[in-house]
């Protein structure tokens, strides 16, 4: 599973990414995350604004942080 | 580090129809104008209605949104539908009085009579 935080370095996208991590922590499901900060790649994804989440391909959200119960959800836990 | 890169709740997604009559163009033209005047940010109605997942979701989670559709046709409302989307605020360009026609020659004025008309759509809560 791969989870793509995407967001240019804010403190919100700061917070997901922490959010999102600590989530896979404590799932215990072997997860890749990755921080998108470069403005093409985040442009590609189509979102209109960020912190976004896509898990798998799938954009899960959009302009805000979610919690870590929603990060446990997407993941499956 | 700062907390304004990112969207704020309060960013507006402006989704013009940008149909081929006067009217598209002018939801098109208050799009453009009101996005570099800074009140919203344009958004593309065309992801929506391929149901692309960025464009989707993004409409699905903003939370203030306008669909700017030229005529009672109402392409950007079906888009938004056909793709799941609630629709949260709604102008129709025709409703100003202004009647549909091919020429794209597009009055300042016109222009100015749509984005006034956004903002008040977007001022009631």
């Amino acid at each position: 599973m791969e989870i793509k935080v995407l967001g240019p370095g804010c403190a919100k996208c700061h917070k997901t990414e922490e959010i999102v991590r600590a989530a896979v922590q404590e799932s215990g499901v072997e997860v890749h995350v990755i921080k998108v900060s470069d403005a093409m790649e985040i442009a590609k994804s189509g979102v209109f604004g960020t912190p976004a989440v896509i898990v798998d391909g799938q954009v899960k959200a959009v302009g805000k942080i979610p919690s870590k119960q929603d990060v446990l959800n997407w993941i499956g836990k | 580090m700062s907390d304004a890169c990112c969207a704020p709740g309060g960013d507006i997604m402006l989704l013009p129809c940008s149909g081929g009559s006067n009217v598209g163009q002018l939801s098109n033209q208050a799009a453009v104008e009101l996005t570099r005047e800074g009140f919203g940010k344009m958004f593309c109605l065309a992801g929506i209605g391929g149901r692309l997942p960025g464009f989707v979701q993004s409409a699905r989670d903003v939370e203030r949104m306008i669909v700017i559709d030229g005529c009672e046709i109402a392409c950007g409302k079906a888009a938004l539908e056909g793709a799941g989307v609630p629709l949260k605020s709604y102008l129709v360009v025709t409703d100003l009085d202004i009647g549909k026609n091919k020429d794209f020659n597009l009055n300042p004025q016109d222009v100015a009579r749509v984005k006034d008309a956004v903002k008040d759509v977007l001022a009631v809560p």
